[in-house]
């Protein structure tokens, strides 16, 4: 034992701890998935942003149990845990930064970019997957089709 | 009075006890893995991007809707997802119990856990090949998209070439963690654990494993659930 390097008394829980953070895990996935299921079809848009967001929550969740358990990071000292986490902050800033500036570039695009909006309301006829060769003449056919009917609606 | 003088001769950390009482390599692999949690936070951050920027995006569940062995047309979003999610937290617990029986110097505990976490690994490594070559049958690889927006509308390339890389590097992270995992197996076996007196290798070797595990949980909510 002389050998290991000062790793005993950093020990937490043991199996009855793996036991329970398996079961919040499964629990958590269980409940992302029950959601996931329940957005499946659902029209109400307010409700869907209300559920990715619960998800999201979860998923967080799920993150510091594999972390903090499961890779025995809450067991470790302080400054170590500072020196991951710490750093780990900077995704803050990262996905507000990132995303509004996403989601700035549609807004601009939809109000500057006339054609970007036009192509963002056009209905495709829905084609079956999987398909090649034999069916790709039908395929030119359709989108033929299509692109007439919007002519049509003009 | 004299470790002050000492400390002024070098302003260096000179050694002796470890400041945050974990080993050299262990201590790596932990900057390793915040290195590669940047690289993977990259990848999710741009795919969010440009789903941000972009009016409309395929429904994941149209999408991944199909099942092995399945009939042509299957209606089962979400399902197969779920199944390759438990496959990984499972084996990440078997990975748990492995690091835990090498921490009580059982060598047979090492071995079995050990086991189960690779045939873990190889399942889900199965699972994700068995998608990506359901997927490309459908038309879907990098820079072509066979499927429409959810509201109907023509989609652009991203949405593949987005899931593409994103699941394709992280296939590969679970495959360089099963061969991990494997050598750690045979050194088990060949008792180089038992000659040094400790099995810190598992834990490193955990902890790369664990972390390919925090990785699907993103990537498993980012394409699939929202």
């Amino acid at each position: 034992m002389s050998h290991s390097v000062g790793h005993e008394e950093t020990h937490g829980g043991g199996t009855s701890e793996i036991k329970k953070v398996t079961i919040i895990l499964s629990v958590l996935t269980i409940i992302e998935l029950a959601l996931g299921f329940w957005m499946i079809g659902m029209e109400n848009k307010g409700l869907i942003l209300a559920i990715k967001g619960a998800i999201i929550i979860l998923m967080l969740a799920k993150a510091f149990y594999i972390v903090g358990y499961f890779m025995h990071l809450k067991h470790e000292i302080k400054n170590l845990i500072m020196t991951i986490v710490v750093p780990l902050a900077l995704f803050i800033w990262f996905i507000i930064a990132f995303l509004a500036d996403g989601n700035s570039f549609r807004n601009l695009r939809n109000t500057y970019d006339p054609y970007f909006k036009e192509q963002s309301t056009i209905k495709v006829e829905k084609k079956e997957h999987g398909s090649h060769g034999a069916a790709a003449g039908a395929h030119a056919d359709s989108t033929h089709k299509s692109e007439g009917a919007v002519e049509n609606k003009h | 009075m004299a470790t002050t003088t000492t400390a002024t001769t070098t302003k260096l950390w000179g050694g002796g006890k470890s400041p945050f009482n974990v080993e050299y390599g262990k201590l790596m692999m932990w900057y390793f893995l915040m290195s590669d949690a940047f690289t993977f936070g990259a990848f999710l951050i741009s795919y969010g991007t440009i789903r941000f920027s972009t009016n409309g995006w395929p429904d994941p569940n149209e999408v991944f809707k199909s099942f092995p062995f399945a009939p042509e047309g299957v209606n089962a979003p979400l399902v197969f997802v779920s199944i390759m999610t438990f496959i990984l937290i499972i084996s990440s617990v078997t990975m748990v119990l492995a690091v835990h029986a090498g921490h009580n110097m059982d060598k047979k505990g090492v071995v079995k856990n050990l086991i189960w976490t690779i045939i873990g690994g190889l399942a889900f490594l199965g699972c994700q090949a068995w998608e990506w070559t359901h997927l490309h049958h459908e038309g879907a690889w990098w820079g072509s998209n066979p499927f429409l927006n959810a509201d109907g509308t023509a989609s652009s390339t991203n949405f593949t070439n987005y899931f593409f890389t994103i699941t394709g590097f992280h296939g590969f992270h679970v495959f360089s963690g099963v061969i991990i995992n494997i050598v750690m197996l045979i050194m088990t076996l060949m008792d180089k654990f038992e000659q040094r007196g400790h099995y810190l290798m598992i834990e490193k070797a955990g902890l790369y494993w664990h972390f390919v595990d925090l990785v699907w949980v993103f990537v498993f909510t980012c394409f699939y659930l929202v």
